[in-house]
């Protein structure tokens, strides 16, 4: 028999059918519904008199516009108010469970999904969303999809897809101390580039993978594809299974075992072959930062910004130049003398308990910078929140001027009240540093939640890994 | 679906290399609950001096003269030029929903992101994939000849110019070919095998209980 790779085999156990270029039918199993990318999708559902195929299936919350301070008096903005409005009618109509802004299982959709059991080895995975990519820790096949697509799964269960190539990403070694899933990420995407996983399906592999943990593997899956791919993925292990045992939508019994019999298979063939194969030594890899507006211009806290006198390529160059004005940036300035204005420690890469427990661990008994005018934390969920206030971590953060918040999407993407304004500058745990992305004329910079938290301290870039 | 046969347009230029969807389309647009609505807004912060909001009109906001869809040559463009990796970025469908109402109706560039690639074919605006340096020359010419117009044949997979010089061909799938020529919907596509669904689902069923839960 031809040696597999996870891809392949998850892609071959969800075919229904395959047209004659190879274009599939693919069987979904969860679709992950938020607010933003849904209303059109049950519009039209509804315009062409079709009803869901599979209403369990579906899950739903409201994530991207929800306020993230009090949320007593509702969404003061109307036009997020109905939004959200809209999906509760929708889900109350077909009997779609959803977890309501005020429910303590709400948060981001990509958070709520594994912390439920409602992402589970071997599934397909899709939610109009691009982070999907996030459930792939799981060996899902996770991907983001747009609205006709989310239609589409709402109506048929199915998906219209061609396959993807195989793609390898191997890290060994040790991550050094004050070094994370995000700065992997970011290392990866620094080497590949923000096209480099186009048109793949990403596995990672290696001893780095195996060390991390579940929360540590959906920071790597959930960046897959700032690097290109619309799905990166990782096999099952012990680690895997134990993060899912007694969560409320895995099974349980005897359910349970014949479960996780199955899902120890989920893995690639020995031999398997992939069209292209990135290995990484992660004991090299250090704290990143990035410089630009775009995710592939990364550096590591102990260099300068880039010169684009020293690139050869003009396209590249002029990109270079327009990211650093937009960035109002010097070249050769140490990235460690760069001063920042906001602190944003949330979003579906960086929000989990371990994110704010690595944060609080670095913020202890210190305060914030001077010239720091918001920091904030905003948990992935209801339930991180909960947990993150048993352990006692909100005080660690409002101790040293940190805001609390309430759980959701916030300031990755400003779509609430949480913003830069125009030229302001932010230590960002989150995913896309585009121009304007957490706000007009904002300026982001990604970094992990340790780094986030040592820049809100120090006000400016710190190597984390000196920090005592 | 708009069925997409032949199209001759003239051409605009963005000459930018990872145009991300939340330069094509801003977050503060995507509130919206309906498909329409976002052609005033497609690239929102690039084309107004001003900050846009979706509760506000665009009509009497100041707009960026140095943006080159702003260009009075440009205007009535259906054709847009455009770098590699076009449409990084975020899975909203919202950017082609943009740039459909715009008035485009093709893209042709080096490269595209997946996700959005996949989002214009079901939306009927054609993402035309040429090499670099077919682009290449089709910047030069466009800056070159004011009112350059290109024709590009679905049915052929040419890219030529309206006296019928060829520019180059391009690939697509032939499902989704069949689909964008004939304006067809995936869904009722989809559902001709229902039967064949349904029996993968019953299957699927016996085998993995704990997914029916």
């Amino acid at each position: 028999m031809i040696a597999r790779t996870l891809y392949d085999r998850l892609w071959e156990s969800h075919t229904v059918h395959v047209e004659e270029d190879g274009t599939t039918l693919l069987y979904i199993d969860r679709h992950l519904v938020h607010e933003v990318t849904s209303p059109q999708a049950f519009e039209g559902m509804k315009l062409a008199r079709r009803k869901p195929w599979r209403i369990a299936a579906n899950l739903a919350v409201a994530d991207h516009n929800v306020p993230t301070n009090d949320r007593s008096r509702g969404i003061a903005d109307p036009v997020s108010r109905l939004q959200v409005d809209t999906l509760d009618a929708n889900c109350a109509e077909y009997g779609i469970v959803e977890f309501r802004m005020n429910d303590p299982r709400q948060g981001i959709v990509h958070v709520i999904g594994p912390e439920q059991g409602a992402t589970l080895p071997g599934m397909t995975v899709v939610c109009g969303d691009s982070h999907t990519s996030t459930h792939g820790a799981f060996a899902c096949l996770a991907f983001g999809i747009g609205t006709s697509e989310v239609e589409h799964v709402l109506s048929t269960q199915c998906l219209l897809a061609k396959k993807m190539k195989n793609m390898l990403v191997r890290l060994e070694g040790p991550l050094a101390r004050g070094v994370t899933a995000k700065d992997a990420a970011l290392a990866v995407i620094g080497r590949i580039g923000i096209a480099g996983g186009t048109g793949c399906t990403i596995e990672y592999a290696g001893g780095t993978v195996r060390a991390l943990t579940m929360e540590g593997r959906m920071t790597l899956c959930n960046m897959s594809i700032e690097a290109g791919a619309r799905a990166g993925l990782m096999a099952v292990d012990e680690v895997t299974i134990a993060y899912l045992k007694g969560r409320p939508f895995a099974p349980r019994g005897e359910l349970w075992d014949r479960a996780v019999a199955h899902w120890r298979t989920l893995k690639s063939d020995p031999g398997a072959k992939f069209d292209h194969e990135v290995t990484i030594d992660a004991r090299s890899i250090k704290p990143q930062v990035t410089w630009g507006t775009s995710p592939e211009m990364v550096v590591t806290v102990d260099e300068r910004v880039p010169d684009p006198d020293r690139e050869k390529d003009a396209i590249r160059r002029e990109s270079m130049e327009r990211a650093l004005t937009y960035m109002g940036l010097r070249p050769n300035t140490p990235m460690t003398n760069i001063r920042i204005d906001k602190v944003f420690i949330g979003s579906c890469t960086n929000s989990r308990i371990e994110d704010l427990r690595a944060a609080a661990a670095i913020v202890r008994g210190r305060r914030l910078a001077s010239n720091v005018r918001l920091a904030m934390v905003v948990p992935g969920s209801g339930l991180v929140k909960a947990q993150a206030e048993h352990e006692g971590l909100d005080r660690i953060f409002k101790d040293a001027g940190f805001e609390w918040r309430e759980p959701g999407c916030s300031m990755c993407l400003g779509m609430n009240a949480d913003r830069l304004d125009p030229g302001e500058r932010c230590a960002s745990t989150s995913n896309r540093n585009f121009e304007g992305r957490q706000g007009t004329g904002g300026r982001t910079h990604l970094v992990s939640p340790e780094m986030a938290a040592a820049a809100a301290i120090a006000g400016h870039f710190v190597d984390v890994r000196q920090w005592r | 679906m708009e069925r997409f046969t032949v199209l001759t347009g003239l051409v605009a230029p963005l000459d930018r290399a990872n145009v991300d969807t939340d330069q094509i389309i801003p977050k503060q647009f995507l509130k919206s609950i309906k498909r329409t609505g976002f052609g005033p807004n497609l690239f929102d912060a690039w084309r107004y001096l001003d900050e846009g909001r979706p509760d506000k009109p665009d009509t009497d906001r100041p707009l960026n003269s140095d943006f080159v869809l702003n260009q009075p040559r440009y205007r009535g463009a259906s054709i847009l030029l455009a770098r590699e990796n076009f449409g990084c970025g975020s899975s909203r469908e919202h950017a082609p929903w943009a740039l459909a109402e715009y008035g485009f109706r093709a893209l042709v560039a080096p490269s595209y992101a997946d996700i959005f690639f996949n989002n214009c074919c079901k939306n009927g605006l054609l993402p035309v994939a040429l090499a670099e340096g077919e682009v290449d020359r089709l910047f030069h010419e466009v800056a070159a000849f004011p009112g350059f117009r290109l024709t590009i044949d679905l049915e052929k997979q040419t890219v030529a110019t309206p006296d019928g010089g060829e520019v180059g061909r391009f690939d697509i799938d032939p499902f989704r070919k069949y689909a964008l020529l004939n304006g067809l919907d995936d869904i009722g596509l989809t559902l001709r095998h229902a039967d064949k669904i349904r029996a993968f689902e019953e299957r699927r069923r016996s085998e993995q209980p704990w997914l029916f839960g």
